[in-house]
């Protein structure tokens, strides 16, 4: 789906740690995001997918600089996003669709005002009439009908707000949008029809995104490549095909046997791969290799130093010592 | 006799808006020992099926009329005493979310032992001895450390499994599970799904497992009823509704959720938003979302019709097709 090479965002050493008040004065870094480098081409979908703690949502909250990361490096069209300036310039271009519908829309305001804020913060109009001009276009373009424009989310279903958060996100005319779950509070008819939507605006307007999801069947269907991360580290990044037909890392390998497949046969044929133990705590994260704790494999090299993140195929990242002898 | 027969249930909630009719008319049986699948959207009544058999309803809810009878007794209109004696002893429930059905101020020693001191004769000291078996057979570590531990003390995996521990401590002939792994990380979901087909072989309990997931369903159920709007659509094998669905809602679903054999194209969607459960249409409750849908499915509802031995459907189209077929036969 990609239309060309040109790569769109960089994402270099980023590192997002938060301070964790541990009382007496004494506070302890959580790392929620541990130096993870990736690219996103132009016009590509990258999927990013692991459980919930492992730190893809706060990874592309810290890309759009929701959060100030901790280090690293962004860079989008060549240029490092570092300045308040930098930041505001970018955010005309990059924004983001929230997970849930319920509470990312301002129960006050009508659904006009919400989908024209970030025209209101950009100052991207010139009178009234192309403010309202303009909403009413992008409801159309999400399948709203606009005579709904001056209602309240409330009165709306959930596939439905959904539609205008992407609405909003789209108002900037973006070209990078970050999507953080945004079909996994829908009903699986409703899913699909958002999917859909995605797609069609991909290819009319040629967005990049980077989708953040936990389904594995989702993500595979809508991404281009997929990145899979573990406890703050990106583990492995591949070709959708090749991560869900052939994952080299053993956490990608236990992820994707653990999928629930919708079809008895291929589901009761499934030899799933049993992960002992639980995902350690980010604040108390284990030395070495974080997945070792629960790796099937892992040696005394795993359990002391980290595996780098190297490219072992062409266009192929795992991070993991003993990659090659597993595979 | 199966154990758990459902014939015509109707079960509503009177609200300030109106009568919102969520269960509309549904019947099935569960035999000992079997896995029923319930399936269906928010809203499409699976939840409140299991509440009603319960009797766990909200103070708005009312089962209308209808009947649930289990190991020979009916259940509606037997009041609080014989279903105090049932739940959590013969039937048992297991919620979504096991952060919010534990207590946090009790011991997990505490819950787990007080539906057993309730229910069997035992006396405290063989109370703790079973509570720890069962926590074994959940697989859980170092059950007597364990039983001191508080909730927040336990992953979301680990309360799910002990929640599962507390609601089999009576060997409950039926097990209620209401989307026991929506709120879990895909490979916790997979150890809690497996863990309940093992403890189904052992026990030999029935269970009836409510969820949205077709997946989940997929590795479990003997037996599917898919739900919408409050009514059965369909119901049957489980490979009769994977491979040979027979109502246009079920094809719907089965074809929008997205697989290895749509990869790469678009999904096909059901059109359409979901149903208000205070203004039903008139005939087919699916019909304004079907594709397919002709002049009777608007205006008249379809009986649920046997499609073969083991698999039913209300679907006007399934009829179309059998008079087509004999209509073909006249010639």
């Amino acid at each position: 789906m990609s239309k060309n090479d040109q790569t769109l965002i960089q994402v270099n050493h980023l590192k997002q740690y938060f301070d964790i008040n541990m009382g007496f004065f004494r506070s302890k870094p959580l790392k929620a995001v541990d130096d993870i480098s990736f690219s996103i081409r132009e016009g590509e979908t990258l999927g990013l997918v692991g459980e919930s703690g492992c730190g893809k949502t706060t990874a592309g909250r810290s890309i759009l600089h929701l959060y100030k990361p901790t280090a690293g490096e962004i860079i989008y069209r060549g240029k490092k996003i570092e300045s308040a300036q930098d930041i505001g310039e970018f955010r005309k271009h990059a924004t983001m669709v929230f997970q849930d519908p319920y509470s990312s829309l301002d129960p006050r305001m009508t659904v006009e005002d919400i989908i024209a804020e970030p025209l209101d913060v950009h100052k991207m109009y010139s009178s009234k009439k192309e403010r309202r001009e303009k909403v009413l276009g992008l409801m159309d373009r999400v399948g709203l009908n606009s005579e709904h424009a001056a209602r309240y989310a409330h009165e709306f279903s959930g596939g439905q707000r959904q539609r205008v958060g992407i609405a909003r996100a789209l108002a900037v005319d973006p070209d990078f949008i970050v999507c953080d779950e945004p079909v996994s509070a829908l009903d699986v008819s409703i899913q699909a029809q958002v999917i859909n939507m995605f797609d069609e605006l991909q290819d009319r307007m040629n967005l990049t995104y980077l989708f953040i999801a936990h389904d594995l069947l989702v993500v595979r269907h809508i991404s281009d490549r997929i990145a899979v991360m573990y406890l703050g580290h990106m583990v492995e990044l591949a070709n959708a095909d090749e991560i869900y037909d052939r994952p080299l890392h053993p956490y990608t390998k236990a992820l994707i046997s653990a999928v629930p497949v919708p079809d008895p046969k291929i589901a009761k044929a499934n030899k799933r791969i049993e992960l002992t133990g639980e995902i350690p705590s980010p604040l108390n994260a284990p030395s070495g290799c974080p997945f070792h704790t629960r790796c099937p494999y892992a040696t005394d090299v795993c359990r002391e130093s980290m595996p780098a993140f190297e490219e072992i195929e062409t266009g192929r990242f795992v991070s993991c010592h003993r990659v090659r002898e597993i595979n | 006799m199966a154990l758990l027969e459902v014939k015509d249930l109707h079960t509503s909630f009177f609200t300030d808006a109106g009568e919102v009719r969520a269960v509309n008319g549904v019947s099935f049986n569960l035999d000992y020992g079997k896995v029923l699948g319930i399936v269906g959207e928010s809203g499409s009544g699976k939840s409140v099926t299991a509440y009603s058999i319960m009797q766990i309803l909200a103070s708005t809810g009312k089962i209308v009329s209808g009947s649930i009878k289990f190991d020979g007794q009916e259940l509606v209109g037997a009041g609080e005493k014989v279903m105090k004696d049932i739940r959590g002893n013969r039937i048992s429930i297991i919620f979504q979310d096991p952060m919010t059905s534990l207590n946090p101020t009790y011991s997990i020693g505490k819950q787990l032992m007080e539906a057993i001191l309730l229910h069997t004769g035992r006396n405290k000291h063989e109370a703790y001895e079973r509570a720890i078996e069962m926590l074994k057979l959940v697989n859980v570590n170092e059950p007597e450390k364990r039983m001191k531990q508080y909730p927040y003390e336990f992953s979301g995996g680990m309360r799910q499994r002990v929640m599962i521990a507390m609601a089999l401590a009576c060997e409950p002939d039926i097990l209620i599970a209401d989307e026991p792994t929506t709120a879990l990380d895909v490979t916790i979901q997979a150890g809690i799904l497996e863990l309940m087909k093992d403890i189904q072989k052992k026990i030999g309990m029935a269970i009836i497992m409510i969820t949205h997931d077709l997946g989940v369903v997929a590795q479990l159920c003997d037996e599917v009823i898919v739900m919408y709007a409050g009514g059965i659509c369909e119901q049957g094998t489980e490979d009769e509704i994977f491979y040979n669905p027979c109502h246009e809602y079920t094809k719907g679903l089965l074809r929008s959720i997205p697989t290895s054999d749509n990869n790469g194209e678009r999904l096909q969607p059901i059109t359409g938003t979901p149903i208000d459960l205070l203004n039903l249409p008139k005939g087919c409750p699916f019909a304004p979302r079907c594709v397919r849908a002709m002049k009777i499915c608007l205006s008249k509802t379809c009986e649920r019709l046997q499609i073969n031995d083991s698999h039913q459907a209300a679907c006007w189209m399934n009829v179309k097709k059998l008079m087509e077929e004999e209509g073909g036969k006249d010639e």
